[in-house]
């Protein structure tokens, strides 16, 4: 099986007066179906690896492919299109737009996708968030809800465009412990042979980290073995 | 992609209503902006139109006189390049215009209006002792309304009235007031050539402008030439042109076709003409200083906008919205702030331009007047494009930087 992402020689190097290395040679794949995690020291530079596995940083040099496509000489408007039909992302903060509702937030990356027709992306934001326990709270705002409430709104959004990559940050780095265990659970449903999605999730929650299928440690911006 | 429209008017609306102060700030000061360039320039156009209304009304659109442009050469000229001649003695008798009916007649078959002719003399007229000045024209009854607005100025009696009596005069009001004439008085009309006759004042005319009313006086065409003595004298022909604006151009042909110096009214009165020019060149200027001023304040809130927003614009950058779109959605915010503002600024720009058209003025060289206001669209809409040019332009360097924004540097910040 041919993997979905493969990163070659990955290297993100800060300049400025004194260069800041954040990721120092990265060689990696991400298996199609796969729940991976990557676990680290704080500040060893695993939101910049993923960062660059979701195409919102440029590696100073090296090459992501994703589902086949080199994405290191995509301009601009390119790799955002890449992002929003193929990836989807879960910070630690909730990131939601305040002024727009659950359903709303849902459903923005249909609306910029522009497949479906209105009342399609209205039906299938409801539906994701009823299937992420959220049917009664689709009309409330994100200042209205509680923070586990909010993360699963922004999972929700994140699948979206049923994305064939899902990257995660911390996603539960905030939340208590039950709303915790119902991420991971949403997470770890996500991955395996029925569903075909992939997820990378940066954790440092020890449960979260053991549902994984495959860990991925990283120190000093680098694997560590 | 124009899918996307939906979506950045929604985001664009969220955005401007979730600062409804500072929204209602930009929007008042585009209004007062837009408000004020309409009533100035209305005001402005206003008077100038109904400042060239009456020059064109009080006088001839083209007046063709006895003058020529260029001195006739003297048979001297002819053989030598320069010429010292004695002993001339300068003719006393007025040129006048020589055949002025064939001209007329010849005028007639092409000329894009009407013609008709005067004779020109200054006179004292002597009423009760008092001596009095006035420039006395002759006229012809039957012509003169087809030329001038004289005939509906007539206050009392009428043109046809000359006829009535051998010598018959009509007075300004101004003119009958000093003198202290009214309408069948007789009156000794003495001209500068020493010439006196007795007129009736048969009618009593009233331009409303001061200036004409004080000095001036009517008489039939004969009566005329009996007091500048010479017979058959016709010392100008004036044309009422159907376009106004055309005056220029048949005063050229005119002058092409008789050799005599025809002058439109434009030329008679460039001077004034490039005053106005000058002064809507400064109020253009003033008033796209003002539609400026309103747009820095749009400026000023989308800039705001877009700092408070950062973290939405790196959020839907992160998702994948292309940055035409981040890009358009400023841009909007900031039309949305200007068409707002522009549509009440055209009211309160009608508004005041209606509120000053109330306002009696009292003046001395004329009749009390209210400002004369014009209301064109061309003024709505002169002012409404550059309104919405300057908040597109307010809005466009906000929404570049906030589209160019790496929604990296912001997560990484956040989190
Ligand atoms: N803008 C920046 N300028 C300079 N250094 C930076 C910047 N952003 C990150 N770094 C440094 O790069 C390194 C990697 O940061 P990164 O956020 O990837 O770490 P991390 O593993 O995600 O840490 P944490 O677990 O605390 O989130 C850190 O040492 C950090 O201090
Ligand atoms: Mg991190």
């Amino acid at each position: 099986m041919s993997a979905l992402v493969e990163a070659r020689g990955l290297r993100r190097v800060l300049d400025g007066e004194v260069p800041t290395t954040l990721i120092g040679g990265i060689d990696m794949d991400v298996n199609g179906g796969e729940f991976l995690a990557i676990t680290g020291p704080s500040g060893s530079g695993k939101s910049s690896l993923l960062y660059l596995l979701g195409l919102l940083d440029v590696p100073s040099a090296g090459e992501v492919t994703i589902d086949g496509r080199a994405t290191s000489k995509l301009d601009e408007t390119a790799r955002a299109r890449l992002r929003l039909e193929t990836l989807g992302f879960v910070f630690q903060f909730h990131f939601l737009l305040p002024e727009f509702s659950a359903l709303e937030n849902v459903a923005l990356p249909m609306r910029a996708l522009g497949r479906l027709n209105n009342d399609a992306i209205r039906l299938r934001s409801h539906d994701l968030l009823v299937s992420l326990g959220l049917g009664d709270h689709a009309h409330k705002r994100p200042d209205q809800m509680s923070g586990g409430q909010r993360q699963r709104v922004a999972i929700a959004r994140a699948l979206a465009n049923d994305p064939k990559l899902v990257l995660a940050d911390e996603p539960t780095g905030n939340l208590d412990t039950a709303s915790t265990a119902q991420v991971i659970s949403i997470l770890r449903a996500m991955c395996g042979p029925g569903s075909g999605k992939s997820v990378v999730v940066v954790t440092h929650d020890p449960a979260l980290a053991a549902q994984a299928d495959r860990r991925l440690n990283i120190v000093d911006g680098k694997v560590s073995v | 992609m124009s899918g996307m429209w939906p979506l950045i008017l929604s985001i664009a609306r969220t955005h401007i209503l979730s600062r409804l102060r500072q929204t209602m700030v930009g929007v008042f000061g585009v209004a007062i902006g837009v408000g004020f360039s309409v009533m100035m320039a209305s005001i402005m156009e206003g008077s100038q139109d109904d400042f060239v209304r009456q020059l064109v009304d009080s006088l001839p659109h083209i007046s063709v006189t006895d003058e020529r442009r260029e001195p006739p050469r003297q048979p001297a000229d002819q053989v030598f390049e320069a010429a010292e001649i004695h002993g001339l003695t300068t003719k006393q008798l007025r040129p006048g215009i020589k055949n002025p009916y064939a001209i007329m007649a010849a005028l007639e078959g092409w000329l894009p209006g009407a013609v008709a002719p005067s004779v020109q003399a200054k006179a004292v007229i002597r009423f009760a002792g008092r001596d009095t000045a006035a420039s006395i024209t002759g006229i012809d009854p039957k012509r003169e309304p087809d030329v001038s607005k004289l005939s509906t100025q007539i206050r009392d009696g009428s043109l046809d009235a000359l006829y009535k009596s051998s010598n018959a005069i009509i007075l300004g009001s101004g003119l009958a007031k000093k003198a202290g004439a009214r309408i069948g008085n007789s009156v000794v009309v003495t001209a500068g050539t020493g010439r006196a006759l007795s007129a009736t004042v048969v009618a009593i005319s009233h331009a409303g402008v001061t200036q004409i009313d004080e000095n001036s006086a009517y008489v039939l065409i004969k009566t005329a030439q009996i007091l500048a003595g010479q017979t058959g004298l016709v010392n100008e022909l004036r044309v009422k042109a159907r376009d106004v604006m055309q005056a220029r151009a048949v005063a050229s042909r005119i002058e092409a076709e008789t050799g005599y110096k025809a002058t439109s009214w434009q030329e008679a009165h460039e001077d004034l003409l490039s005053a106005f020019q000058m002064r809507n060149f400064i109020m253009y200027t003033v008033v796209s200083a003002i539609l400026m001023v309103a747009s820095f304040g749009t400026y000023n809130i989308i800039s705001t906008i877009t700092h408070e927003k950062t973290r939405d614009i790196a959020i839907m950058k992160s998702l994948g919205f292309p940055s035409y779109v981040v890009r358009r959605i400023f841009v909007v915010e900031s039309m949305m702030i200007g068409v707002m503002g522009l549509a009440l600024g055209w009211l309160l720009g009608y508004l005041m331009s209606y509120g000053m058209a109330q306002i009696e003025f009292k003046s001395p060289f004329m009749d009390a007047t209210r400002l004369p206001i014009i209301y064109a669209p061309s003024h709505y809409a002169i002012a409404g494009a550059v309104a919405l040019t300057a908040s597109v332009i307010a809005g466009f360097f906000p929404a570049r930087k906030a589209a160019a924004l790496q929604p990296v540097d912001i997560i990484r910040g956040a989190s």
